[in-house]
């Protein structure tokens, strides 16, 4: 069954079997969740007992996880191309009048390469953390909270109607807040925890309110009911929903207007860095937007818009990562970017959908084996992150040099590595359905290519600029040996693309891409990618491989510099336009419930003490002035009673 | 009728000269007798209507009054000469001390 829009193209619509029916591994599916649900909770409840060996519960949950999400895949692939989707009703969870939502997953092309994704670096993460974390007292708990991550990550991409996603949505939320925030006795941790939580409450209301239209226009929140009667709404709705989830998706995806909260987050250890921008939570608003194809491609007016935010995005990511000397803070300017350039994919609708999850994989290779060589970085050098005291840091981390140029080379798009095939695909399709954001794509890319190696640079190369007491030293190979495998799997992740096999694996869910007229041959695309990227990858050697790094920040710097340094004054922003009438208005409320609200109770119990303070003289002690009182209270009586007679 | 009328009219003039004498007199023992003759008009026209109708109710009620009459001098009188050892006096506007 296929949903036909106006453009003339055709979306699936979701039809999945159950998984009885399909039988084999996919009665376990709720299992891929439930192991690191599995391992929280025991982590969690079972305190300090469960300290010597929580780190290895942990692991092995998430390692149990991918296990099981090979298998599924495996058996997805032996299924039939058109028969890949199953579902699997756990039990009913909500039931009022005829509005019913069922605890149902969804296993199909889409996510089942989430599911690769998140349970896969996630288990690599998670055993670098074994390193990382070593010598916090606190371990078993951040594996704890690690496994709920992994857990809501994957109950948002297994859900099967849209209040299963808003559920993982959450859990997502809140499990970023706690990892985020993990090193609370830093105020600043806890300051970026709140931070991230407060903006992705304002993304969640766009996804509450995406969840009642689909309620009221649908009656369900099902993939599979929403995707077969899409058509018979009206494009108003759909338009309504789409804008909505798109605001939902900002917050999650750290897009303009929601991104401050990403550079912010970089206070919590370096593995949830690695875990938030590669395996889970950013990916969700990309996750989120494919998974709605049926919504968006009925809805022009939401597609466009989607457009705008990811171009904005990419380019306001890359600008920022520009400027930022702590190492950090420039992957997360980096990741925004390369988070725009998914969005921007899938906002090209049919044309884009395939190529947004290839480069969300890639980028999930990459950027996780990237942050983890940062950590790997900051491991040996007393946990600075200021590139500018860093340096020629290539001779004594020869492992964490070596994978680092992996990924580095990957999101640059030098050829044949796994960045080139995705990001190039997304810039054709983009030059060609929507030139000026394509146009915008391409100086991103050359912004990428002076950022990165502008980073490359001043950390492993160039001359030693160590504080004094800094030995640094490689890390030990529980850290490097998920390094090497992320490095193989930046290096390789292409193969993904051989024969268009994952453009044809995801047309099942996202729909076959139609045929469009390349102005020029792809060849020529790629060539003039590679080119932009090439000079920006020249422009950072000219300014920073050939002449020394200050160590201490130039001021005499031009005003995009200041600008991206204070990451173009999104915090600004949001204060004047935002907390500052927030303030304001809160401030006005209570000053207004003082003088009006209270004002009023005071004021009239003030009217009537008065009152009772004259009548009080009434009360004079002569006995004959209330024997008068009391016959005038008579004969007022018997006066009214007999007007009341007549 | 007009036997029960006059009746009627003696007692509202001797009620009309109690509730005088309460408000205008200051001496206890005085304003206490003019309460008695409050109730003692209000007596006199219930055993007014009581004949009128030929029923005893009224009569009853007239001995009730007179039984709770009896029990209020009692206390009353306790009172004023309680008031009267104390002050001296049995004027009712000195003693005014309960108030605002």
């Amino acid at each position: 069954m296929f949903l036909f829009t106006e453009g003339g193209h055709s979306i699936p619509v979701v039809d999945p079997v159950s998984a009885a029916d399909a039988g084999g591994v996919f009665g376990l599916l709720w299992l891929v969740i439930g192991l690191p649900l599995l391992g929280a909770t025991v982590l969690l409840l079972g305190g300090r007992r469960t300290d010597p060996w929580g780190h290895l519960l942990g692991t092995a949950m998430a390692v149990g996880s991918f296990v099981l999400s090979t298998l599924m895949l495996i058996g997805l692939m032996g299924r039939e191309e058109g028969d890949r989707s199953v579902t699997q009703h756990l039990w009913d969870w909500v039931s009022v009048g005829d509005f019913e939502v069922g605890m149902d997953l969804l296993v199909d092309p889409l996510s089942i390469l989430f599911l690769m994704l998140i349970t896969g670096v996630g288990s690599l993460i998670h055993v670098y953390s074994i390193g990382y974390m070593e010598h916090d007292p606190r371990r078993r708990r951040f594996f704890a909270y690690l496994n709920l991550f992994v857990a809501a990550m994957l109950m948002l991409v297994l859900a099967e109607n849209y209040l299963g996603v808003f559920l993982g949505w959450e859990g997502v939320g809140l499990a970023s807040y706690l990892l985020i925030g993990f090193w609370q006795h830093k105020p600043s941790a806890a300051a970026a925890a709140k931070k991230a939580f407060v903006i992705n409450r304002v993304g969640d209301i766009g996804m509450s309110l995406a969840l009642a239209m689909f309620f009221v226009t649908f009656g369900s929140t099902s993939f599979t009911v929403i995707s077969a009667n899409a058509s018979g709404a009206s494009e108003g709705a759909l338009t309504a929903i789409g804008l909505l989830l798109l605001l939902g998706a900002c917050g999650k995806s750290a897009q303009v207007p929601l991104q401050a909260w990403l550079l912010d987050a970089m206070e919590g250890p370096t593995p949830v860095s690695a875990l938030i921008h590669a395996a889970t939570m950013v990916t969700a608003g990309v996750y989120l937007v494919t998974r709605s194809n049926f919504v968006f491609e009925l809805a022009p007016t939401a597609q466009t818009a989607v457009i705008v935010v990811a171009t904005v995005t990419l380019l306001w990511g890359a600008v920022i990562g520009c400027a930022k000397d702590d190492i950090k803070k420039a992957l997360a300017g980096s990741t925004m970017s390369q988070i725009g350039y998914m969005m921007l994919a899938a906002g090209l609708g049919v044309y884009g959908y395939a190529f947004a999850i290839f480069h969300l994989i890639t980028h999930g290779f990459f950027k996780a084996n990237m942050f983890l060589g940062a950590g790997s970085v900051m491991h040996g050098m007393n946990d600075d992150v200021d590139m500018r005291a860093y340096g020629a840091l290539r001779k004594v981390m020869p492992v964490t040099f070596l994978t680092f140029a992996m990924g580095y080379l990957a999101i640059i798009g030098f050829p044949l590595f796994s960045g080139f095939w995705s990001k190039d695909k997304i810039i054709e399709t983009a030059l060609v359905e929507s030139p000026v954001a394509g146009a915008a794509a391409l100086i991103g890319a050359g912004v990428t290519g002076f950022y990165m190696t502008r980073l490359m640079l001043m950390t492993f190369f160039g001359e030693k600029r160590w504080k004094d007491g800094v030995h640094p030293h490689e890390s030990p190979s529980v850290m490097t040996v998920p390094l090497m495998v992320l490095a193989a799997l930046s290096v390789l992740g292409g193969v993904l693309y051989l024969g268009h096999w994952i453009v044809d694996w995801l047309a099942p869910v996202v729909g076959e891409i139609p045929e469009h007229e390349l102005p020029m041959p792809a060849i020529v695309y790629s060539m003039i990618t590679v080119a932009v990227v090439a000079v920006g990858v020249g422009v950072a050697w000219m300014t920073v491989g050939k002449r020394p790094v200050p160590t201490t920040p130039p001021t005499d710097v031009s005003f995009v510099t200041r600008a991206a340094r204070a990451d173009i004054y999104g915090d600004t922003i949001n204060d004047t336009l935002v907390v500052k009438p927030g303030a304001a208005l809160t401030r006005g409320l209570v000053s207004t419930d003082r003088s009006v609200v209270d004002g009023l109770f005071t004021g009239t119990a003030t009217v009537l003490a008065g009152i009772g303070q004259g009548l009080r003289r009434a009360q004079n002690g002569f006995v004959r002035s209330y024997a008068l009182s009391i016959l005038g209270g008579v004969i007022l009586v018997l006066a009214a009673l007999t007007v009341v007679n007549l | 009728m007009s036997d029960v009328n006059a009746y009627i009219g003696l007692s509202a003039v001797l009620f009309t000269i109690g509730t005088i004498g309460v408000l205008t007199r200051r001496n206890a023992i005085v304003v206490f007798m003019c309460v008695e003759l409050m109730l003692n008009a209000c007596n006199l026209a219930l055993v007014a209507f009581a004949r009128q109708h030929g029923t005893l109710d009224g009569q009853v009620a007239a001995f009730f009054v007179m039984v709770v009459a009896a029990a209020e001098v009692v206390v009353g009188l306790a009172i004023i000469m309680t008031i009267f050892r104390t002050r001296r006096s049995a004027s009712v506007d000195d003693a005014s001390l309960l108030k605002y």
